[in-house]
């Protein structure tokens, strides 16, 4: 059956735009302004989903932010798909389709539903309890306990909206546009301070918005009509900016904010399309107030989380925005004036209140004589102790609080309804505060956590501080604002303001009940369905820390993080354990404050903008002679060319065989280039490298091992003295960032007396290398006017020259141990040379070869690649390269670790190469070697670093690093895979070439 | 993410420095002559201190410059930067 549950004309709602939806498979009708949830209740609609734990009927609650039932996953097609929307945020629009979240097969039967029945079998901590143990089981557990959680379905394919980032400096961020909100944005924009007013709901006004009765009133009118006018009046300010649907998710340090303004979201979805959805908006504010508000409490009873329980203060906002009656048999619970608010809102709309009932014994304020005089029973003293109804609260059952309110006395009376509102007071939203670094402190009046110091330039205003009356709200905000912003005066200095609210509270945490606490479930964290029981339970267990209770009952850790249910948490907590809540603390409040999309994270930087790319000038070659390409750092370097179908086996076999038996092209120009100047670049090489450079002649080359202060290699390349005070430095691809930085951090750091320049060239130079036996030829049709005769131009040496009327520089050094020549030229001039080449080196079927066929070459070489040989617990003694740490220097980078005790152990890793038994057998980078298979533990004696099969050896080789490596030339060790094992013996990593006759070939 | 005033630029956002780890540790002159257990001193041994703590940083994505910073661990607040070379404005 389905009613109209609309009543008077709404401040929100637009009664002539109709909105159809879908929701769980069935239409219905709501208006334009509208929330999923406010649409549903005016459909009677209150069963919206099912408990996490026990599967138990839940409904809407709040009218919020902090909901934690009215859950829904939307449906716009499988890729916009969104689970964990808030029915209570969520703006209906035509065409919206959305389901409950958490049930199966159906909300209304829902098999989870029988761990309801089995929950003395689900206490706290029952997870881990329980799946425990046999460890073998867990997979099968995982299986069951994750089909009967479910929290919604992510889409999966890419997401097609557009997301935005974008930056704003202000002077002053107002966060919220509440009373205190307005004034504080008003007060800041007429005093010259450019400002921002971010509000996360569509319209501005916070709850004085729809206050419209009698009782408050500033300048002797309605508080909603006097906030109106200043809201009409700030829209007008030119130096304020107001961002509606701008929910902020993070207030980091130093006034540093991230928030997430919301654009298409309520629109119809043909209005969406090529719109920005979302955008990030990263604030920098020189001043922030906060104006985040209140959440109002829960009570905790037996059978509080029916379909059909409320916050009163939702209840309230769904009459006098929306229009909506969440029920037509109304009742009350409160133990404060708040809910008589909501009674004079019913009232005024015609919507029956059967009764209220309030802990309070004695009370006598206004709001209470006004809800009296409509012949509303309230019962004083009194609360309720169950509620019954399945999927839709029916009646409540209450009895007489007991003096001190520790128990209940007298006997039970039924009272049926269809709607409750509770209300246990309130909360100051200081979640975002605290994440700034803020520190609360406790006040004992009404028990509520209160902003006490400020990390950064901030102030928070309003009943996020604890203000909970409008004349408390709008005195202490303007006290506050004159000192923050320095200013003399604001325009509320002489306001009249008439409040009816009494401040009185009877806080009881976890309130009484004449079952045994076993025998109720009183819900604390509704969407973990963690109730009183459990925070006892855990206690008695003996956990203390709020940490520790919250992981244990899961209390708070649900998408609303325990927006509601916190403070109860503490609260029983503190009771138990006789401690006190100042001292107690709150858990930790993290961003985001509410659930961010990860579209909205990333903004543009998805697909091929995630990360920068670099390409070399000679790329567009490479892309059109159909080279694979692999990734180093940012790089895209080209990897193998295969032709004619081969596989990439295949095509590095045959390009490596080119390379040795005649001639091979490689576009090497992403190596890292440093150009080194000054009187003292020749002592800086000395003090970086651990080889001699002073002596190095000019025009020469030399390689260079680059250590960490610890005695580790982190980077190799070769230097070229150019001149008497200028070297230009060859670094690794990978390496270059971090090469340049230590330098300079050396430079800069520890040695500032050096006369030392150095400036990053890598860009700037391609870098051509050809090698093979033909190399020479290829070089000299390419280069005419250069001597290539080996007396004159020798192997690790240099010369500038010129390609036509452009300058170069020729380095004839070798990674590959064949005769090489690299061509450093202008960038924008390398295609052309490359052409050059390879018309030139065409009698000689010059092959061009990617990094695979590079790493295969210096393999056989048993040269290593720094990051693949070397992990960062590699010495130079280590790598067998003894010959390149000089003995006579009096210190480099790394020196004195070189003979700690640790790095002088004959038993470390060191490189080794390795044969394998059978030469067709190629090894996998990565696998263990052992040497006794028959020890338990088999003890790891070290692992394959490179391995390749040899095309010019024809058969597999491979380089490893192995405890005690150096001392087992011959030895056998064996590789244990996991369907065989593979014999090696232990030799000399280098394979091919050991006197090095080819350099000069 | 702090802002900060970078001794060469002026203010900037956390995004475009690095940190290099605690300040005033000088490299031995002459690191030959340390015994292990110095050498590893100076190697190894770092300070994490709640409060006051003195840090090198790097404006990488800026001037590129080396300089020093006061911080207090315990909320963050930078007390001040200055350059490398320079003594600590603040105790
Ligand atoms: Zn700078």
């Amino acid at each position: 059956m389905i009613k109209n549950l609309r009543v008077k004309s709404s401040k929100l709602v637009d009664e002539t735009y109709r909105i159809s939806f879908k929701f769980n498979g069935s239409t219905y009708y709501g208006f334009k302004g509208d929330t999923l949830a406010s649409a549903l209740l005016a459909n009677n609609i209150h069963l919206v989903g099912r408990s996490f734990k026990y599967h138990r009927p839940r409904g809407i609650m709040t009218a919020g932010s902090e909901e934690p039932n009215a859950i829904v996953q939307l449906h716009n097609g499988t890729s916009r798909t969104e689970p964990n929307v808030r029915a209570t945020e969520m703006e209906i629009y035509e065409g919206l389709v959305a389901s409950s979240q958490n049930c199966w097969p159906s909300v209304k039967f829902d098999i989870g539903g029988i761990n309801n029945f089995l929950s003395p079998l689900l206490p706290a901590g029952f997870y881990y309890k329980t799946f425990m143990w046999p460890a073998s089981f867990w997979g099968k557990y995982e299986y069951f306990i994750r089909k009967s959680a479910g929290l919604g379905k992510s889409p999966n394919v890419p997401d097609p909206d557009i997301y935005e980032h974008k930056y704003i400096h202000c002077d002053v961020l107002v966060i919220g546009a509440g009373i205190s909100g307005i004034i504080a944005a008003k007060t800041a924009a007429k005093n010259g301070f450019r400002t921002l007013l971010v509000e996360e709901k569509s319209y501005l006004g916070g709850s004085t918005i729809y206050q419209d009765s009698e009782f408050f009133k500033i300048n002797n009118q309605n508080s909603a009509s006097w906030l109106e006018k200043e809201i009409n009046e700030i829209k007008k300010i030119e130096n304020l900016e107001i961002k509606t649907r701008t929910s902020v998710a993070a207030f980091h340090g130093y006034n540093f904010l991230l928030a997430r303004e919301n654009l298409t979201d309520h629109l119809p979805l043909e209005q969406r399309e090529n719109k920005t959805r979302q955008k990030l908006l990263k604030i920098r504010a020189k001043k922030v107030i906060t104006a985040t508000g209140s959440i109002e409490r829960p009570l905790i009873f037996d059978n509080n989380d029916r379909p059909g329980i409320l916050l009163s203060s939702a209840i309230k906002k769904y009459a006098d925005l929306f229009g909506v009656a969440c029920g037509e048999k109304n009742i009350l619970f409160t133990n404060n004036d708040s809910a008589y608010e909501t009674a004079i809102s019913l009232i005024q709309k015609g919507i029956k209140v059967q009764a209220i009932i309030d802990n309070r014994e004695e009370i006598d304020s206004k709001l209470i004589k006004e809800t009296e005089k409509n012949n509303i029973k309230i019962y004083k003293g009194y609360t309720i102790v169950d509620t019954s109804g399945y999927k839709r609260i029916n009646s409540i059952s209450i009895m007489k609080l007991s003096k001190d309110g520790q128990k209940v006395i007298g006997s039970k009376e039924n009272i049926s309804c269809d709607n409750l509102g509770i209300s246990g007071g309130w909360t100051p939203a200081v979640h975002l505060f605290t994440q700034s670094g803020g520190k609360l402190k406790f006040r004992d009046d009404d028990q509520v956590f209160i902003p006490n110091s400020y990390p950064s330039n901030q102030i928070s205003i309003g009943s996020c501080r604890g203000d909970f009356t409008l004349d408390e709200i709008l005195i202490n905000a303007t006290k506050l604002l004159k000192d923050f912003l320095n200013i003399k005066k604001t325009e509320y200095e002489n306001i009249e303001i008439y409040s009816a609210f009494n401040k009185s509270k009877r806080n009881i945490w976890l309130l009484p009940s004449n079952k045994i606490l076993g025998k109720t479930k009183s819900f604390i964290d509704f969407q973990n369905d963690a109730t009183a029981k459990d925070i006892k339970l855990a206690l008695r267990e003996g956990f203390r820390s709020i940490e520790h209770v919250k992981r244990y009952t899961t209390t708070g850790m649900g998408t609303d993080q325990g927006k509601l249910g916190n403070m109860h948490a503490l609260g029983i907590i503190s009771e138990t354990a006789s401690s006190k809540m100042g001292e107690l603390g709150t858990t930790t409040f993290r961003p985001p404050y509410t659930p961010l999309a990860f579209g909205t994270i990333v903004g543009r930087n998805v697909g091929k903008y995630f990360d920068i790319t670099r390409k070399t000038p000679i790329h567009e070659w490479h892309v059109e002679n159909k080279a694979e390409f692999e990734n180093v750092g940012q790089w895209k370097r080209a990897w193998y060319y295969p032709q004619n179908g081969e596989n990439m086996h295949e095509a590095v076999q045959r390009e490596s065989k080119a390379a040795r038996d005649s001639a091979g092209i490689l576009d090497a120009s992403t190596l890292g280039k440093i150009d080194i100047q000054g009187t003292d670049a020749s002592e800086f090489l000395n003090r970086v490298y651990t080889n001699a450079w002073s002596k190095l002649e000019i025009g020469k080359c030399r390689y260079g091992l680059m250590l960490n202060e610890d005695g580790m290699v982190y980077d190799d390349g070769v230097t070229t003295r150019l001149d008497e005070n200028h070297y230009i430095m060859t670094t690794t691809t990978g390496g270059a960032a971090t090469v340049l930085g230590k330098l300079e951090d050396y430079l800069q750091t520890e040695w500032p007396g050096l006369d030392v320049y150095l400036t990053s060239v890598t860009d700037h130079y391609a870098t051509i290398s050809v090698c093979g036996p033909n190399s020479k030829k290829i070089i000299q049709k390419v280069i005419p006017e250069i001597d290539l005769s080996d007396k004159d131009f020798p192997h690790m040496s240099f010369k500038n020259s010129k390609i036509g009327k452009v300058k170069c520089r020729v380095m004839r050094i070798s990674f590959t141990g064949e005769q090489s020549y690299e061509i450093n030229i202008q960038a924008n001039y390398a295609k052309s040379v490359w052409d050059n080449c390879m018309e030139a080196g065409k009698e000689f079927n010059i092959t061009p070869y990617g990094t695979e066929t590079m790493h295969l070459l210096r393999a056989e070489k048993g040269f290593i690649i720094a990051g693949q040989d070397t992990d960062a617990t590699m010495t130079p003694i280590d790598l067998q390269m003894d010959w390149i740490v000089s003995k006579k220097k009096f210190d480099f980078i790394g020196k004195r670790s070189l003979y700690r005790s640790d790095t002088i152990r004959e038993d470390r890793k060191q490189l080794v190469g390795l044969i394998t038994d059978n030469p067709e057998e190629i090894l996998e980078e990565g696998a263990q070697i052992v040497a006794d298979m028959n020890k338990t533990p088999i003890e790891m004696l070290g692992h394959v670093t490179s391995s390749y099969f040899s095309p010019n050896l024809k058969k597999s080789i491979a380089l490893g690093v192995v405890k005690g490596g150096k001392n087992m030339m011959g030895q056998k060790l064996i590789i244990p895979m996991e369907k065989k094992q593979i014999n090696v013996t232990v030799t000399d990593p280098v394979f091919l070439d050991k006197e090095n006759k080819r350099l000069n070939a | 993410m702090f802002l900060i005033n970078c001794p060469f630029c002026g203010e900037r956002e956390q995004s475009e420095f690095k940190a290099g780890g605690e300040a005033h540790i000088v490299r031995p002159k002459q690191p030959t002559e340390l015994s292990d257990d110095q050498w590893a001193e100076y190697l190894f041994m770092r300070k994490n201190i709640k409060g006051i703590q003195f840090e090198r940083w790097n404006h990488i994505h800026g001037c590129r410059k080396w300089f020093n910073m006061v911080r207090d661990t315990s909320n963050d607040e930078i007390k001040a930067v200055y350059k490398m070379g320079e003594k600590p404005p603040v105790k």
